[in-house]
């Protein structure tokens, strides 16, 4: 089911959470919402859902109006952060009670019922566990068993606040492959709503990336991560070092030294941003050189915190953690890879 | 090596000498027998003093047995209401947002900090002779005051805020997270209510209940200004175990108070085992009127 969100603006209490969104999502697709806390990501969530109402703006479910339309009617599957299972219900009851307060005349017999609770469980991997009650279940446990729920009314779109936001690290890990999997396998049109980016560029055909109310970014994984359009995308998504340069001449001067790199024709101040991966190692004065600060190795890589010129510009860059440069204590360097945005 | 000669001593917050804690046991043990045991047994011995057939007999005169089925019907249509009430207030109070919340739950507790005597002269002053009301619904055949619907208005006025009082912090606890799954899920309100909340906060209720039962069944002085004492049809418990002690019947005022007390013992212990086995799911404020 195709997802269309149509200049969209979500007011509580006269204080804007979503200014004019606007947001087509394709039938099939797995998107990510992505966005730090306060950007709107999950109140554009929850219109979708129909558990709030929209200031302004409509959404379409297909070629249908889904505006008017509240939770019941508009048929999604939700899973929320802290799973909202029903803790007086064993697990099969919690993943029938969507199919069993359908009225009579949709209502599957209760036969068929049961098989349809057991088969989706069976699909989340835990078949044996259908007469326990949540309490008795692991956190990661809790959140299959509210997928499965949530799958059981054949959903047309299927949408997650935050699915593995209270999980440890290793079960996300695990859940997210999972996820990635039932996705590939049931097709449904699913929108997640998550504030960790590596969560999102692994499991997301496609991200939207929100901040303060707004839509920063739309594109595939790999896009957004080469090609951020907006400072604040390129500083959210992936490590990023940032500079405050000047464009003269069609040159990057920072300070009073051109560092070796050119620019397009924008003139005056800007803001250079580079990934502290994506960098050379050089010799020679046109280059950013600068002592070093800090450096401590973290994993398979060494994060060496620079001290450029007089101005205190301080930039991190990273080296394989046993490279000789390391122990120097001054390092020229110049970002193989770069963007600059007016500053 | 010597022994250490600093070893970190560890301090209890409360490390009072062995005499001071016997003593301040003591102090409150015989402080609960003066003030609560030692009432509570001259009931049951004033009641029984003449023998159990005395007692039984004197619960069995129409005086008494007119005031316990009052009192059970009040308590029957009271609590209910209250319940329904309860419920309603505290799923719009936790599950909603809206203007005036907090002068709701004020107005909530408005009956705890009203004098009972007040609570039952606001419905004379409502129903009376002197009001536009009163005279108007009795031209109509309609008796409020000095009958049973003013003893059921008054005794649901002073027993309004214990089942909400109870749910309203155990409901804004649980937050609509539920709610909202069995909406998403294709559930209707009613569905969701029956389904899901209700059976959260069961035990919650229950507690309530119990409490608001109990006022209700021994309220006096809100019940005493507004039912007029006509004996045999508007005297309830509490007001029947009045009129006989006033009367120098010392067995049938207290056969009927001993009822009152172990209605209030059978009140506690039920708490104590609800709180006891479903502590964890019953709220943890707004406990303990």
């Amino acid at each position: 089911m195709e997802v269309r969100v149509q200049n969209v603006r979500k007011e509580f209490d006269r204080f804007p959470a979503l200014h004019d969104v606007s947001l087509d999502i394709v039938s099939g697709e797995l998107i990510a919402l992505l966005g730090p806390s306060g950007s709107g990501k999950t109140t554009l969530l929850r219109l979708i859902a129909g558990l709030e109402r929209p200031t302004a703006g409509r959404i379409f479910f297909g070629d249908e109006d889904a505006s008017e339309k509240s939770v019941q009617e508009r048929n999604i599957g939700f899973v929320f952060q802290h799973y909202a299972l029903f803790r007086h219900m064993t697990i099969l009851e919690n993943v029938s009670f969507g199919l069993k307060v359908r009225p009579r005349s949709t209502r599957p017999p209760a036969g068929e019922i049961r098989r349809r609770a057991l088969e989706l469980l069976d699909l989340v991997q835990l078949s044996g566990l259908e007469k326990r009650y949540p309490n008795q279940l692991s956190g990661g446990q809790r959140q299959r068993v509210a997928l499965a729920r949530a799958l059981a009314i054949e959903p047309r779109v299927l949408l997650l606040d935050e699915p593995f936001g209270a999980l440890d690290a290793q079960v996300r890990r695990e859940l997210r492959k999972w996820l990635r999997e039932i996705h590939e396998r049931t097709g449904h049109t699913t929108i997640f709503v998550t504030h960790d980016q590596e969560e999102a560029l692994e499991l997301a055909d496609r991200l939207c990336v929100m901040s303060q109310g707004r839509i920063e970014q739309v594109g595939t994984p790999d896009s957004v991560y080469d090609s951020p359009t907006s400072p604040f995308v390129f500083g959210f998504i992936g490590e990023s070092s940032e500079l405050a340069v000047n464009v003269e001449r069609g040159d990057i001067w920072l300070g009073d030294r051109p560092i070796g790199i050119a620019a397009g024709d924008n003139q005056g101040p800007a803001r250079l941003f580079f990934r502290p991966h994506d960098i050379e190692l050089v010799e020679g004065d046109a280059a950013l050189a600068g002592v070093v600060a800090s450096s401590r190795r973290v994993g398979g890589t060494r994060r060496v915190e620079l001290e450029l010129g007089g101005a205190g510009h301080r930039v991190e860059i990273d080296l394989p953690f046993d490279h000789p440069a390391g122990e120097r204590s001054r390092i020229a360097f110049r970002p193989k890879r770069w963007q600059l945005f007016p500053a | 090596m010597a022994a250490r000669p600093h070893a970190p001593r560890r301090a209890s917050p409360t490390n009072e000498p062995l005499w001071v804690r016997w003593a301040l046991i003591l102090a409150g043990l015989v402080f609960m027998a003066l003030f609560l045991v030692l009432p509570l047994l001259a009931v049951f011995s004033e009641a029984l003093r003449q023998g159990i057939g005395a007692y039984v007999q004197s619960l069995q005169s129409p005086d008494a047995l007119s005031a316990i089925r009052l009192t059970l019907l009040v308590a029957a249509i009271a609590v209910p209401l209250n319940v329904v009430f309860g419920i309603a207030a505290s799923w719009a109070i936790a599950k909603f947002e809206f203007k005036g919340k907090a002068f709701l739950i004020t107005l909530i507790d408005l009956p705890f900090s009203v004098s009972p005597v007040i609570s039952g002269l606001v419905y004379v002053l409502l129903f009376g002779t002197g009001s536009v009301l009163g005279p108007w619904l009795k031209s109509y055949g309609i008796e409020i005051l000095f009958a049973v619907p003013g003893i059921v208005l008054a005794t649901i006025f002073v027993t309004f805020p214990f089942v909400a009082r109870e749910l309203i912090p155990l409901m804004q606890d649980q937050g609509t997270g539920d709610e909202e799954a069995a909406l998403s899920l294709g559930a209707s309100g009613w569905q969701t209510f029956w389904r899901v909340t209700l059976p959260n906060i069961k035990w919650g209720l229950l507690y309530g209940v119990l409490l608001c039962n109990a006022r209700a069944m021994g309220e006096f002085g809100a019940v005493a200004v507004v039912s007029g004492k006509i004996r045999g049809q508007t005297t309830t418990m509490p007001l029947q175990v009045e009129m006989f002690y006033n009367e120098y019947q010392g067995t049938a005022a207290f056969a009927l108070a001993s009822l009152l007390a172990l209605l209030a013992l059978v009140t506690l212990v039920l708490k104590s085992a609800l709180e006891w086995r479903f502590g964890d799911e019953l709220a943890a404020t707004g406990r303990g009127h």
